[in-house]
């Protein structure tokens, strides 16, 4: 198969070979890796051909393009040699097109004259046609791979443009800062679109978020062509009526406002008001067939505890008679609030993912957001479920704490044995405070003390090396 | 809400769940509104062995809305039969069918703005209020 070389963007680098992977799935495309680094934006890899190559590329979030290798080498006379070997039977073909013709440095670069020497360097390969900056038949770059604060680049490559991605085009059109309804924890706009990639959203699939919010996910699901609907706990959210995240922002604005923004209305089935643990939606009993589900995918960022509250319906201590009767006698007036009691966060996980095993078709996806405090970073936090595959974690870092981003697909009924489906009851944190109830809150309440006594460990390993020149050592370090 | 969302909704009481009677959810003082949207082909021929096409008739019939086919439509059904059988660059422009269109109408682009939402087995009401259903549960229900 040719190969390929994937321009990534340098961010959000454990996501980019998981979405790379899952729009080679949604396309039906096999795709293979060849190279691949945390620390570069290129990568290569095994595509069946240049219509392959497009169809994976065009909807990435974290692909700025992709171009079919045409050489590569760590010298300039290696690349060239390299060029010879692999592209010298296609040179003809573009031989009168009109062409364009690159250089770009990664963490390094020349000056427009070194890059006019370098373009020249490549003149055996006699193109003819006119140079044209914009919309050329056939567009060439040479990527040059620095070290940091290196003069020479470590490795080059050399390839012919295929297509290029809709990151730049997406993540300017559904930026937050233009949206015209935000909540204080709307997710960012690259990481909602992100999510809807790894998810598999595709056209004609149906798409569910339980905690929508003002619908951020819901609407990056539509921009890839699903139809969506979603719920929350607050009403208010959805309908609009409390109030604008944004300062001296007044009106009406509602989750269909933003779609109606978008031009995706039409995709939108409408949202409602209720709470996971007490779901409306049509729950499979966990014995029952698994062919009746009928969501192809859930996204959502379930409420952390911290910044959004996490309550579900019920009161802190059991109701008395009196107060049952009171609840019962008074429901239906207008502005009746419901009681609700806060919730153990690994409870929630939990009950998310029995809502997917009891909702979501074979094979279809639900990707969700938890935080992980950094010192707790250990894969067996994962919630799983006997029905449900986890096929992928990315890690989103921040200062002092980060979140994973946790995709995992509903098992086909024949890959279940029989017998697992008794469900393990878990025993959650129990207690009626917050604080009791989420160890994460808990953590990030105490200002993660242990990762910062950790950090100033680290910070002195660091300067132990340099002092006795053990360099070894500290090659461990960085690990 | 459009109209395709209560073929996923039952009544949240879980106890009342398990009661084949708490589906469908049956419309009542429901004030409809018709909300134009693109058609959709994929959508509708991935959603059709999805759709619960007995309870979905009922809702029709109580909302005073067309009559659905007594028996769901096939995948075939929701596309126009092209009388060009050669040519096989038809299948990116395929025309949906008059089936299709109506079911379109139905469940895509009708939507309950206000109303009632009322639970078959236990009679348990929730409002629609600006198109938004409210399935939050009182106190001595939960």
């Amino acid at each position: 198969m040719p190969e390929y070389l994937v321009r990534f963007a340098q961010a959000h680098e454990s996501f980019r070979k998981v979405e790379l992977q899952a729009l080679a799935d949604i396309a039906g495309v096999t795709l293979q890796i060849i190279t691949y680094e945390e620390d570069s934006p290129y990568c290569i890899v095994d595509l069946p051909s240049d219509t392959a190559a497009r169809k994976v590329i065009a909807r990435s979030i974290l692909a700025q393009g992709i171009y079919e290798l045409w050489g590569q080498g760590s010298t300039y006379t290696a690349l060239h040699d390299s060029v010879h070997t692999i592209s010298a039977s296609k040179w003809s073909q573009y031989e009168t097109a009109s062409f364009r013709f690159t250089v770009e440095g990664y963490r390094g670069g020349n000056s427009t004259d070194e890059q006019r020497d370098i373009i020249d360097s490549f003149a055996y390969m006699a193109f003819k046609g006119p140079p044209r900056m914009r919309d050329p038949d056939v567009a060439f770059r040479v990527f040059e791979d620095y070290d940091l604060d290196v003069k020479e680049p470590k490795y080059l490559y050399f390839g012919r443009l295929i297509a290029e991605s809709c990151r730049n085009e997406a993540k300017r059109r559904f930026d937050l800062k233009k949206r015209l309804y935000i909540s204080t924890t709307s997710m960012d706009a690259e990481l909602t679109l992100l999510t809807a990639n790894i998810a598999h959203v595709a056209p004609g699939k149906l798409f569910y978020d339980p905690f929508m919010g003002t619908g951020g996910f819901p609407i990056a699901c539509a921009h890839f062509g699903a139809v969506v609907f979603g719920s929350d706990i607050d009403g208010r959210t959805i309908r609009g009526t409390g109030g604008s995240a944004r300062r001296g922002q007044t009106g009406k604005y509602d989750v269909v406002g933003n779609f109606k923004q978008y031009d995706l209305e039409s995709s939108y089935l409408g949202a409602f008001v209720s709470d996971l643990t007490n779901t409306p939606l049509r729950i499979l009993p966990p014995d029952k067939d698994s062919t009746k589900g009928y969501l192809d995918g859930i996204v959502c960022d379930p409420p952390y505890g911290i910044r959004e509250g996490l309550k579900v319906l019920g009161s802190r201590q059991e109701l008395l008679e009196t107060e049952r009767q009171s609840h019962q006698d008074q429901y239906k007036i207008p502005g009746y609030i419901p009681p609700k009691k806060p919730y153990s966060f690994t409870a929630l996980l939990d009950d998310i993912l029995a809502f997917a095993v009891a909702t979501l078709v074979e094979d279809g996806r639900i990707s969700l957001w938890m935080p992980t405090a950094n010192d707790e970073d250990i894969e067996l936090i994962i919630p799983s479920h006997p029905c449900l595959e986890l096929s992928s974690v990315c890690v989103q870092a921040f200062n002092k704490w980060s979140r994973r981003l946790l995709t995992y697909r509903r098992r086909r009924a024949s890959e279940v044995p029989e017998g697992t489906l008794e469900a393990v009851k878990k025993e959650y944190e129990k207690g009626t405070r917050a604080s009791d109830l989420n160890d994460f809150r808990r953590k990030y309440f105490q200002g993660f003390r242990e990762l910062e006594s950790m950090k100033k460990e680290f910070v002195r390993m660091k300067m132990e090396p340099k002092t006795n020149g053990d360099v070894a050592s500290e090659a461990d370090v960085k690990t | 809400m459009k109209l395709l969302t209560l073929n996923f909704l039952t009544c949240a009481i879980k106890t009342c769940k398990t009661n084949p009677a708490s589906f469908p959810l049956h419309p009542r003082d429901a004030e409809l509104e018709i909300v134009e949207a693109d058609m959709n082909l994929p959508f509708l021929r991935n959603i059709l062995p999805r759709l619960m096409w007995e309870e979905l008739r009922g809702i029709c019939g109580e909302l005073g809305l067309p009559e659905l086919p007594a028996t769901p439509p096939t995948p075939a059904d929701l596309v126009e039969a092209s009388n060009a059988v050669h040519g096989s660059a038809e299948a990116d422009e395929e025309e949906p069918s008059q089936t299709a269109k109506d079911l379109h109408r139905i469940l895509l682009e009708t939507c309950i703005q206000e109303g009632k939402l009322v639970c078959g087995a236990c009679e348990h009401e929730y409002a629609v209020k600006e198109g938004v259903a409210n399935f939050l549960l009182p106190g001595h229900l939960v």
